[in-house]
């Protein structure tokens, strides 16, 4: 939706039907307060967190804790992140566990989706069933654990790639769009004897562009987020993923009972090293959702409403 | 997989259809494996994922009923099939004790409160985008309040505590202006008031998705039909637009119902130190802190099945109802 917006060219701003009332001064003044809150409300925490993480000593402790309003640029906080230590290892654990989960469950998703999205074929209602059931029925978490540290799994970031490598919700958007396709075309397809294999890389993958991009996204920011799996299934500080790293900068020392989220750090971290964690752990997200957030509705409505 | 080798495939179907006479209409097995064994094939890796760590855990809640001990063999398995059996020893366990009853309390309270302060307020924004006309204003509200929703809990609870903890913004402004600050993040009065404003900043953005893409399906006509009928504004959305949006309502009506038992662990495990047990405890963080925290695996075992059953309930109930209400739910006839 937003991006046909977008590509509107000026001047073709749509009217106001003419049977509709000019709006009230009231109405609109209440419409642009409520919707500008909302949008500071996203942009100042984002705002504030960047300017302290970039903030000197001085001017972190003038301003009593976090800085508003830039003095200058500092970026020692960044400095002292890469030199090496908790943050760095575990930004790189971050991106090997996103990087990897998120191909492999695209993969996964992908190949399945496809699979289930032609009726007739063997198995097809039992595998659809069997595919959808996870839906309602979640994984409880007591035996997931112990199936998860019974295949030997803890302590590798296998953990945190392999359960979530296929998600029920994605692969029902997926195989939605597989079925929107029109059947002539994968059907020609065959006639010209095209395998399923090759119909799904050649015929219909090009035209699942923004539905692959979509769906990817969704599997990289979930990768990217792993916190409650990294509490169970990772106990060594050195395997810890960003998320969790930021819980022990950030929250752990908030109360005085510390559920045991040592990291080994042992000087506190300053007020810009916390700020610059966290700015390093939504950059990724940040970086990536603006090329994507244009496909949102036509990849995830179509697939979604339409399955 | 070479495009001849399948033509060749299709071609010996049609004149050989797996040799023995069909029963019914179907094609043979054999024919029908050869035609989709490439089907099979892509569907085999998300099965074989879904087998070990969805249908495997699902089978495994059996130890709700055993008294699991994990040492007395040397992998889950073996300690499963040594472990004694108790019946529903852990049931009666859990429905006399007073902690969990505290935890179910405290997560309805907790589902209640954010049905009524969280659930309509997508639909409010939704309502008020649409209404928008210029769509670049639109496009760049919509880029900006979906965000939050891909932050993890951590980034979230991070955001708040900078904003608003102890050493926050919020904190650090009141002692300026010489007040006594506020620790909005350790209260445990106003917990279930803060966990709703978390969830709204993470999620109303990213709620009015689907709502807006119904708005954009209501018929224009009808519209201009109530206008020309002399219908005001609010009388058209009351008899135009709720009307249009009902069948979405009532659909996230039911999903949310099935997972009333299902509050959001991450948010109330995070928190649970900075406020207190008493404040946070829900039956996701009873689960945890009773099992793989504890080893009582058991335990925590017949707790989550507990849960999970309710919110089975819950949702076929919600669907039945919606049904009666002459409305699709979640499934209809498949």
């Amino acid at each position: 939706m937003t991006a046909t917006f977008l590509r509107k060219p000026p001047g073709t701003r749509p009217r106001r039907p003419a049977w509709e009332e000019p709006p009230s001064p009231l109405g609109q003044g209440a419409k642009a307060v409520l919707l500008g809150l909302l949008v500071l409300s996203v942009l100042f925490p984002l705002w504030v967190i960047l300017v302290t993480s970039l903030s000197s000593r001085e001017t972190i402790a003038e301003a009593g804790g976090l800085v508003v309003i830039p003095k200058g640029i500092d970026t020692s906080a960044y400095a002292t992140i890469f030199a090496g230590g908790a943050v760095t290892r575990a930004l790189w654990i971050s991106t090997l566990v996103t990087v990897i989960g998120t191909i492999l469950a695209l993969t996964i998703t992908v190949l399945a989706a496809y699979g289930l999205s032609r009726p007739g074929s063997l198995g097809y209602r039992w595998l659809l069933a069997y595919f959808l059931l996870p839906f309602l029925i979640y994984p409880p978490l007591v035996p997931k654990y112990l199936v998860v540290t019974g295949l030997g799994l803890k302590d590798t970031i296998w953990a945190l790639i392999l359960p979530p490598a296929i998600s029920v919700f994605n692969l029902v958007v997926v195989r939605g769009f597989f079925q929107g396709i029109p059947s002539e075309l994968v059907d020609s397809a065959r006639i010209d004897g095209a395998s399923d294999f090759r119909t799904l890389t050649q015929i219909v993958l090009p035209l699942a562009r923004a539905v692959i991009a979509v769906v990817g996204l969704f599997y990289a920011v979930s990768y990217w987020n792993v916190w409650f799996d990294a509490l169970l299934f990772i106990d060594r500080n050195d395997m810890y993923p960003i998320q969790r790293v930021l819980q022990s900068y950030l929250l752990a020392g908030q109360a005085p009972t510390n559920s045991g989220a040592a990291t080994g750090v042992t000087m506190p971290p300053t007020e810009a090293i916390k700020m610059a964690v966290v700015v390093l752990t939504v950059t990724p997200i940040v970086a990536v959702y603006p090329f994507i957030q244009r496909h949102f509705v036509k990849g995830v409505l179509i697939g979604a409403i339409k399955g | 997989m070479s495009s001849t080798e399948t033509t060749v495939r299709a071609g010996s179907d049609q004149i050989r259809p797996g040799g023995a006479t069909p029963r019914r209409r179907r094609l043979p097995l054999r024919t029908r494996l050869r035609r989709d064994w490439q089907l099979l094939a892509m569907i085999a890796p998300g099965f074989v994922i879904l087998l070990i760590f969805s249908y495997l855990p699902i089978l495994g809640n059996v130890i709700a009923f055993q008294d699991y001990n994990p040492y007395v063999g040397s992998n889950p398995l073996e300690a499963f099939v040594k472990s004694n059996w108790i019946g529903f020893g852990q049931f009666q366990l859990l429905f006399a004790d007073p902690a969990f009853w505290h935890a179910f309390r405290n997560t309805l309270a907790i589902t209640a409160f954010q049905l009524v302060f969280f659930f309509p307020l997508p639909i409010l924004l939704a309502i008020v985008l649409h209404s928008l006309l210029s769509s670049r204003l639109r496009g760049f509200i919509q880029t900006v309040v979906y965000l939050p929703h891909f932050f993890s809990w951590v980034l979230v609870v991070s955001f708040f505590v900078a904003m608003l903890g102890g050493a926050g913004l919020l904190a650090q402004t009141m002692r300026e202006a010489g007040m006594e600050p506020w620790n909005v993040m350790t209260n445990p009065d106003t917990f279930i008031l803060l966990v709703t404003v978390e969830a709204v900043w993470k999620d109303v953005g990213w709620g009015t998705i689907v709502f807006l893409a119904a708005l954009s399906t209501i018929d224009q006509n009808l519209y201009e039909a109530a206008a020309a009928d002399g219908a005001g504004r609010w009388r058209r959305l009351w008899h135009i637009t709720l009307p249009g949006l009902r069948p979405v309502i009532v659909l996230l009506l039911i999903l949310r119902l099935g997972d009333a038992l299902s509050v959001g662990f991450e948010q109330f495990l995070l928190q649970r130190d900075a406020v207190g047990r008493q404040a946070s405890e829900v039956l996701d963080t009873f689960v945890y802190h009773f099992s793989i925290a504890t080893g009582n695996y058991g335990y925590g075992a017949a707790a989550g099945l507990f849960k999970a059953a309710v919110g089975l309930c819950l949702i076929l109930a919600a669907n039945k109802v919606a049904h009666m209400l002459g409305e699709r739910g979640i499934y209809s006839r498949s």
